[in-house]
Parts: C-alpha cells; structure tokens; sequence
C-alpha cells in the first residue's frame, strides 16, 4: 500500500473513484447547462440554443405560483438564526463534556437520537405539539427547532473531536500565568478551536438551508426555499426550475467555499504565527 | 470553586432545553396522539387503539413496511459496497496528505447542497427523452426508450444511493485513518497477501465506521418519504410517504400510530447494529 510502486488496484480503485465522483457531480451539471436553455428550449436535450431568459424569468417576472424571494429570504436569516445557535449550543455543550456531570450519559445518548429519529417524526411532533398547545407554527419558531434537532447533534459531535484532540497543558500554562478562566478561554482556547467552531457553522448553516423533511409540517404559512423548490416540480414544466436550481446551488457553493477559505486562511495565519 | 462545579451544568442546559422541547416532548405528543380518535374533521383526545389496530390488520401496511425494508436492504448494501471503497482508496491510496483532504472535500461538498435538487437533476438524465436514453438510441442499444429509468424503484435506489453514499464515505474514512500502519506493514512480513490484509486487519478494524455509516443510511432510508415520492413518481410506498398522506388527510392519530411502530422499528435495527458492533471507542 504504501510500497513505491502502484499495482493493479491503485488503477482499478482510481477508475472507481473518478465514476463516483462524476456519479456524484454529473447529474448537477447537466442542470447547471439546460438552465442556459434558449427561450424555447424544453426540460431535456437537446440544447435549443442559449440564453439567460430562465433566469431572468426566475428573478425578475413574478410567477404563475411561489415566492422565489421572500422564500429565500426566509431560508436566508432561518439559515443564520440556526447557524448562531448551532455554533454557541454546541461549544458550550462541548465545554460541558469535558467534565464529568450528572446526567452527562443521558444527554448525550439524547443527542445522538435526535440524529436517529426519522425527520418526519420531528416534523409531526413538533407539528401536533404546536398544534395541542394552541401554538401557531412559523418558520422561525416550530421549524428552527425542527432544524436545531438535525445541525446540533452534527455541531456536539464535531466539538468532541476537537475537544478529544485539545492539548490541556496550554490551558493550564495560561492559568500559571495568571490568566482568569474567562481571559483562558478567550485567548487561548477560543483561537485554537475557531477553525472548527466555523465548520460547526458551516454545517448549521447549510443543513437548515436545505433542508426538507423536518421544515415540512413546521413551517406555517410560509414556505422555506427547499418548500418552495418542491412545490414548483409539480407546477412548473420550464426550465425556469433548473435556473433555481442553479442559483441556489452556486449560493450554497460559495457558502461552502468561504467558509473553507477562511478555515485555511485561519490555519496558515497561526502556522505563522507558531513558526515566528 | 462553586462556579467551577456547576458550569458544566449551565453549559449543558441550552443543549438540554432545546432537545427537551424540540424532541422528546414532540415524540411524547406523538406517543399520545397516537392514543387518540378522529374524525373527517378534527382529532380529539381519547384512549383507543384503534389507530394501532387498524394500522396492524391492513394488508397495506405490511406491504408498505415490506417495501420500505426492500429499499432499505438495497441501498445499504450499495452504500456500503460504494463508500468502503471509496473510503479505502482515500485512506490507503492517496499519500498525500493535501489530496487527501481535497479529494475528501470534493465527496463531502454535495452533501451541503440541498437533496431536492440533486433529485431534480436526474430528470434530464433518466427522463423519457434524457441523456441516458438518447444516447443508447443512438448507439443502436435500444429502441426504444427505456420506461423504467425514471419514476420507478430503480430511480428511487438510484436517488437514495446518490444522496446517502456520503453518510457510509465519512465514518468509514475515518475508522481507516485511524489504523496503525505499522499493523498493515506487520500483517505483511507476516505473509498476508492484499486479500488476507483486507479481510483479517482492514475490515475487522473498520467495523466501527461501517456500523456508524450503517446507522445513517438505514435510519435515513426507512424514514425517507420524499425521494420516494419524487422518484417514483407516486408509484411506490414507504412508510414515510404513508405517514405524509395521512397528515395531508388529516388523520393525525393514524399518522402517530404508524410513526410510533417506525420509530420502534428503527431502534430494534439500530439496537441490532449495535449489538454486532461496538462503536463506542468512536465517540
């Protein structure tokens, strides 16, 4: 395996990995082209010619059904409200199990539930206890605590391997040094973990963005992007579909990228700082 | 010191609050639902169980759970087959540590784009008139376009496969990582062949790792409602697409009854995986 020279199987497994991935990312492109589909182009190939009319219909004619913007301003803040929450609920959880405490076992076996329990089931929970308390389901309430149950398990996991990998000896280093627990973790714990805190991010961020199931019976009146994206297949025969899909796909694109970028522009800056 | 004792305690409550009322007290709501009666209308609080029996006695039920097994067994033998692989290549193939981490990203990306999507992008693949069908007409293969690509159980699989593979990559990747290559390097002065490697020192020590991507992908299969609803077209059942028809009916303790016996049935295959398999190490 780690012999210099490649056998059979590096070249077999090479093949495998490039269908996988063209398995993976085939499909999104052919959408990515036929929404360049000219005006009277249809939902397959052939190409009849090229044009921007779907994404100008898309973004600047109103359509026969759906709110394209107010949709994806919704899914915008519900992305971040979650996004926050998911960021500071799980540091401080991660904080938490770093020690023993009562009920520590519990808590943890719940979290890992919310990842195992079907997101149908959360969408009917929430939905008929919002229902039995007399309580009006809204994006922002009853469908940001349906996406919290899906991003917070993924966050706690993601800060257990951080904290599995933490060195303690810089924090007790900082306390020698006479560092208050609160100047401890600001600056010292707080930069090493950021990185990740902003993975943890990431992950809240999208998986709300997109997601469907657990928003389904959560969302009140109004629709959510992903909520809006369905309704539009059973409505909608033009390509106009593929322009959404093209859009909000580059949206979640760059999302991915920045956040990526600011990772390794993170790590580079204290490999710097480390090597000075 | 007093701080020091409880701050785990005010660490954990937000956690605690929040799965508190957006999971146990949902799944308590659906528990007593369940137990309640309904009419064309509204539901009302009662203690019956019919819900429970007339899920239990209809031969659709049987067929539907039957048929949401089937998609389970199949896409988690395909993940699985698929993700093993492409972990192990990843793992054990790629030396550098940068195309590791790019090639591993370039798996993981898809998986932060939105599932509706993904599945409307195999429209123009599958379709009556999509590229899968043109090109075999042309190449003489057919000729006629094959129905059975889209709106069918192949399509539904292929979806599942699509969206879920990444679940199986990522937990596997990791178990693989985490495996001392002087074992691999010992198994072979020993005189194992690749084959002997694989079966005694790999896939013994990546069980860890299957079983966690095992948990993802059957949990998320058998509570699937919208790829099969997508993809076949409203020609298959699941278990969560029945449970969808019910709620848009309004039969809410219907729906309730059939979720208590899929989350039963989920935790009996979880239960199972992990008495096969100890995961706990991986935490």
């Amino acid at each position: 395996m780690n012999s210099e020279k490649r056998g059979p199987g590096f070249y077999v497994l090479t093949a495998f990995f490039v269908l996988f991935v063209l398995f993976l990312y085939g499909p999104l492109t052919t959408i990515f082209i036929l929404s360049f589909q000219g005006p009277n182009g249809g939902l397959t190939f052939p190409m009849n010619g090229t044009s921007l009319r779907w994404f100008q219909n898309l973004l600047f004619e109103q359509q026969a059904v759906g709110d394209f913007g107010g949709a994806f301003s919704r899914s915008l803040v519900l992305g971040l409200m979650t996004m926050l929450t998911t960021v500071v609920v799980s540091l401080l959880a991660g904080l938490a199990f770093r020690r023993r405490f009562v009920g520590s076992g519990p808590l943890f076996y719940l979290t890992i539930a919310s990842l195992i329990v079907p997101s149908i089931l959360i969408s009917l929970g929430i939905g008929l206890a919002f229902n039995v308390f007399g309580l009006e389901p809204a994006w922002y309430s009853s469908a940001f605590g349906a996406h919290l149950t899906w991003t917070l398990p993924f966050g706690l996991l993601i800060m257990f391997a951080v904290f599995n990998r933490f060195n303690p000896a810089y924090e007790e280093a900082a306390r020698d040094l006479g560092a208050s627990p609160w100047q401890t973790f600001a600056h010292v714990v707080l930069p090493i973990i950021l990185p990740s805190l902003i993975g943890v991010g990431l992950f809240g961020f999208t998986l709300s963005y997109d997601e469907f199931a657990r928003t389904l019976m959560t969302s009140g009146s109004f629709n959510t992007l992903p909520l809006e994206i369905y309704g539009m297949t059973t409505n909608v025969t033009t390509p106009v579909l593929y322009a959404l899909g093209t859009v909000t796909t580059v949206f979640s694109m760059a999302v991915i990228l920045v956040a990526l970028a600011t990772i390794a522009v993170l790590r580079k800056r204290r490999a710097r700082r480390i090597a000075g | 010191m007093t701080l020091s004792r409880i701050a785990p305690y005010l660490q954990a409550t937000p956690l605690t609050a929040i799965l508190a009322a957006f999971l146990v007290l949902p799944i308590a709501t659906i528990v007593m639902v369940s137990f309640w009666d309904y009419d064309s209308i509204q539901i009302f609080p009662a203690f019956v169980f019919t819900n429970y029996e007339e899920t239990i006695s209809s031969p659709v039920t049987w067929n539907t759970y039957l048929n949401t097994l089937k998609y389970t067994v199949i896409v988690w033998a395909v993940t699985l087959v698929i993700g093993f692989w492409v972990a192990y290549y990843l793992a054990f193939h790629i030396r550098s540590a940068t195309a590791q981490m790019v090639l591993f990203l370039v798996c993981t990306i898809p998986f932060l784009t939105s599932n509706i999507i993904r599945m409307i992008s195999w429209i123009p693949f599958l379709g009556r008139n999509g590229l899968l069908n043109q090109t075999l007409m042309t190449m003489g293969v057919i000729d006629q376009p094959l129905e059975f690509l889209l709106f069918s159980d192949f399509a539904v699989v292929l979806a599942m496969v699509h969206l879920y593979t990444l679940f199986m990559v990522t937990p596997i990747f990791n178990t693989l990582m985490r495996i001392d290559r002087a074992l691999i390097e010992a198994a072979r002065d020993a005189g194992a062949n690749a084959w002997q490697i694989l079966t005694n020192v790999i896939i013994p020590l990546a069980k860890p790792g299957i079983a966690i991507g095992s948990i993802f992908v059957v949990t998320l299969v058998m509570g699937d409602f919208i790829t099969v609803r997508f993809m076949s077209g409203g020609q298959s059942a699941s278990v969560g697409l029945m449970m969808a028809n019910q709620i848009a009916l309004l039969q809410y303790p219907a729906a309730a009854a059939n979720a208590v016996i899929l989350l039963i049935l989920v935790l009996l295959l979880v239960g199972g995986i992990l008495r096969i398999v100890n995961i706990r190490r991986e935490l």
